[in-house]
C-alpha cells in the first residue's frame, strides 16, 4: 500500500471534503505506481459509504465500524488510525484539512511521531521524495517543503482538488475495533438545532461577502437573497471590519485572522481590500467587486469590477440571476 | 488554578511579504513582530478563569529565540505572573516544537494548557492536539467558548456549519479561537510590573524538523481585471463575462 486515505464522514454520510482528498490521494498513488486505500471510521452501516469512494479511486476500503467510531472522538480514532498505519505501512497519509482534520491529523501525528504538512494544496513525489505545497502567511506566500521521513501526513484544504470520479475495485476489508478505555478522556457531540442553512465559507463553491460598505447587519438580507440566487453551494463571507463591529460571525470572516478560501467565485461586496482581507480570498478563480470607491485595492485583485451603489446593484444581481436560473 | 498559556511572536498580519535571498525564509528587515493574534485571546481566558478561581498562577511560555523575550512581556503586562523561554529555533512542521513544549509541561504542576488556535506565520495549526497527545491529555481546538468549574471543562468549538462540544475532565489542552473573549489591553502600571517578573530562560538544544523547507515563494499576481460598468445596468454584462468568459455560473 503506497497511500491512506482518511475519508471523512458526519452522522454516517460522507463528507465532499473526503472526496477531495480522495482524488488527491489517488493522483499520488498514480505518481507512485502504488495502490490507495481509504479508510472509513463511523458507526455500525458506515460501509454503505464505500462504494463512493470506490468510485473516486479507492483500490480498497478499510472500514472500522463501531459505536465508539459513530461520531467523532479524538482519543478513539488517533488509536484505530496510529496502528492501521503502524500495521500497514503507507508511504502518505491524506487527511481532509476540515475542522475534523484539523484535530485529528495532528493527533495522528504525535502519536506515531511523523512530519505533518497542514492545508496542503497540492500533494505530489519528486526525486525519489514526497513533498507539499502549502499558504502561509494566510497566503501571502507559498511554502514548499519536502517530507523527510516516512510516512508523509498531509492534510489537504478544501476546494484545492475538485472531486474527480476514478473508478476503482473499493474492494471493502473489515478491521477489527479494539480500543483501550483508559485512553478515551473527552466526550464530543455535535451541537443539535442549529444547523445552519449555508455551507461553511472555507467549503462553499460560491461565496458572497459583505464589508463596511453595506453599512449595517440589518442589510444582510440584499446578501442572502444573492446567496439564495447563486444556489445552496454559496456560503455567505464577511471581511474583519464587519466581525470585529458584531455584525456578522467570526464563522464567516474571510482573510488572515478568519478563513482562507478558494471558491471558484467570489463576491465582494462593500469590502474595499485590506492587505489582510485579499491575503485570504485572493485564490478564489474568479473574483467579482462591488464597491462605490473605484480606487479601492479590492479592484486590483478582481477579475471584475462594478462600481456603483451596492444597494442598487446587488438586488438588481440577484434578479437577473433568478430570470438565468429559471431559464435553465 | 495554574494554567500554562503558549505562545508565539509572529509578524504582524499588516505586513507585506517579502523572501530573503535564500528563497526559503521571509525577509524580516522592516517587520514588526506581535503576540500572535489567537495567542491573546488564550492568555485573556487563562486570566480571566485565574480571576474567577481566585488562587493560582499563569504561566506564559514560547520556544523561540532572545527577540521573544520582549512577546512574553507582553504577556507579563497583560497580567500574567510568571514567563518561560524555551531557547531554540521552532521546528518546520509542528511536532519537534510540541515535543520541547510538551517536555518542559509535563515537568510544572498545571490544570489547563492554553493556546491559540494557530500561529498566523507559518499556519500549521499543529502543536494544541500534538501537545495534548504526547501528555495524553484531552484536548478541544477552535474554541468559542469555554466553561470550566469543579475540575470539569466543556468547551463549544467550530466546525463546518455548526458547534461541537468537547466535555473533559482538567488537566486537558484547549486553543482559542477569535470570539471566545475581548482580550485586555496591558495598562501603563502592568507594563511597570512586568518588568519585575519572573521570566525563565531553558536551553532545550535542537528542535527536530520532520519536514524541510525547499523553497518560499510569493503566489502568482492576479493581474487586475476590468471594470465592467457603473450602477445597477452594468449588471448584464457582468453575467455575461461570467457565463461566457470565467464560465462560473
Amino acid at each position: 500500500m503506497s497511500v491512506l486515505v482518511i475519508a471523512e464522514q458526519r452522522n454516517g454520510a460522507l463528507r465532499e471534503a473526503a472526496l477531495e482528498a480522495m482524488t488527491a490521494g489517488r493522483e499520488l498513488a498514480d505518481a507512485l505506481d502504488g495502490e490507495c486505500t481509504a479508510v472509513l471510521l463511523g458507526g455500525p452501516g458506515i460501509e454503505d459509504e464505500a462504494e463512493a469512494l470506490g468510485r473516486h479511486g479507492a483500490d480498497n476500503v478499510l472500514v472500522a465500524s463501531d459505536d465508539a467510531l459513530a461520531g467523532y472522538a479524538p482519543e478513539s480514532y488517533t488509536e484505530v488510525l496510529g496502528r492501521l498505519i503502524e500495521e500497514r505501512g503507507p508511504k502518505a497519509v491524506v487527511f481532509a484539512a476540515s475542522a475534523l482534520g484539523k484535530d485529528l491529523a495532528p493527533r495522528v501525528a504525535a502519536r506515531i511521531g511523523a512530519g505533518l504538512a497542514s492545508d496542503v494544496t497540492e500533494l505530489g513525489s519528486q526525486d525519489g521524495g514526497l513533498y507539499a505545497v502549502r499558504p502561509v502567511y494566510a497566503g501571502k506566500a507559498l511554502l514548499r517543503v519536502g517530507f523527510k521521513d516516512s510516512p508523509a501526513l498531509a492534510s489537504i484544504r478544501p476546494r484545492a482538488y475538485s472531486a474527480q470520479e476514478n473508478p476503482r475495485d473499493g474492494q471493502v476489508e473489515k478491521v477489527d475495533v479494539e480500543l483501550d478505555p483508559e485512553r478515551k478522556r473527552s466526550e464530543v457531540r455535535v451541537e443539535e438545532g442549529e444547523k445552519k442553512g449555508r455551507p461553511d465559507v472555507a467549503e462553499a463553491e460560491a461565496i458572497v461577502s459583505g464589508g463596511r460598505g453595506m453599512q449595517g447587519p440589518e442589510n444582510w438580507n440584499l446578501l442572502e437573497d444573492l446567496a439564495e440566487a447563486l444556489g445552496p453551494k454559496t456560503g455567505l463571507g464577511a471581511s474583519r471590519a464587519v466581525v470585529d463591529a458584531g455584525w456578522r460571525p467570526h464563522s464567516e470572516q474571510v482573510g488572515q485572522t478568519g478563513k482562507v478560501v478558494s471558491p471558484p467565485l467570489y463576491i465582494a461586496i462593500g469590502i474595499s481590500g485590506a492587505i489582510q482581507h485579499l491575503a485570504g480570498m485572493r485564490t478564489a478563480r474568479c473574483i467579482v467587486a462591488i464597491n462605490k470607491d473605484p480606487e479601492a485595492p479590492i479592484f486590483k485583485v478582481a477579475d471584475y469590477g462594478i462600481v456603483g451603489d451596492a444597494f442598487e446593484i446587488v438586488p438588481r444581481l440577484s434578479e437577473e440571476i433568478k430570470k438565468l436560473r429559471s431559464e435553465g | 488554578m495554574n494554567i500554562i498559556v503558549c505562545v508565539k511572536r509572529v509578524p504582524d498580519s499588516e505586513i507585506r511579504v517579502a523572501i530573503a535571498d535564500d528563497g526559503k525564509t521571509l525577509d524580516s528587515q522592516g517587520i514588526k513582530y506581535v503576540l500572535n493574534p489567537y495567542d491573546e485571546f488564550a492568555v485573556e481566558e487563562a486570566l480571566k478563569l485565574r480571576e474567577t478561581a481566585g488562587e493560582g498562577d499563569v504561566t506564559v511560555m514560547t520556544l523561540g529565540s532572545d527577540d521573544a523575550k520582549e512577546t512574553l512581556r507582553t504577556t507579563l503586562a497583560m497580567g500574567a505572573d510568571q514567563a518561560v523561554l524555551l531557547k531554540g529555533e521552532p521546528s518546520v512542521d509542528g511536532l519537534g516544537t510540541a515535543e520541547k513544549l510538551a517536555e518542559a509541561i509535563r515537568d510544572r504542576e498545571c490544570d489547563l494548557v492554553l493556546f491559540g488556535k494557530q500561529a498566523i506565520d507559518d499556519d500549521n495549526l499543529q502543536v494544541p492536539a500534538m501537545v495534548a497527545e504526547l501528555l495524553g491529555l484531552p484536548c478541544a481546538t477552535v474554541v468559542v467558548e469555554l466553561e470550566v468549574s469543579d475540575g470539569k471543562l466543556e468547551a463549544k468549538r467550530e466546525i463546518e456549519g455548526a458547534h461541537e462540544l468537547v466535555r473533559f475532565e482538567l488537566p486537558g489542552v484547549v486553543a482559542a479561537q477569535k470570539g471566545l473573549n475581548e482580550p485586555r489591553y496591558a495598562s501603563l502600571k502592568g507594563i511597570m510590573q512586568a518588568k519585575k517578573k519572573p521570566l525563565e530562560e531553558v536551553d532545550v538544544g535542537t528542535v527536530e524538523s520532520r519536514l524541510e523547507v525547499l523553497e518560499l515563494k510569493k503566489p502568482e499576481e492576479r493581474s487586475g481585471g476590468v471594470i465592467v460598468g457603473e450602477g445597477p445596468d452594468a449588471v448584464p454584462t457582468l453575467l455575461q463575462k461570467l457565463r461566457e468568459e470565467a464560465k462560473v455560473l
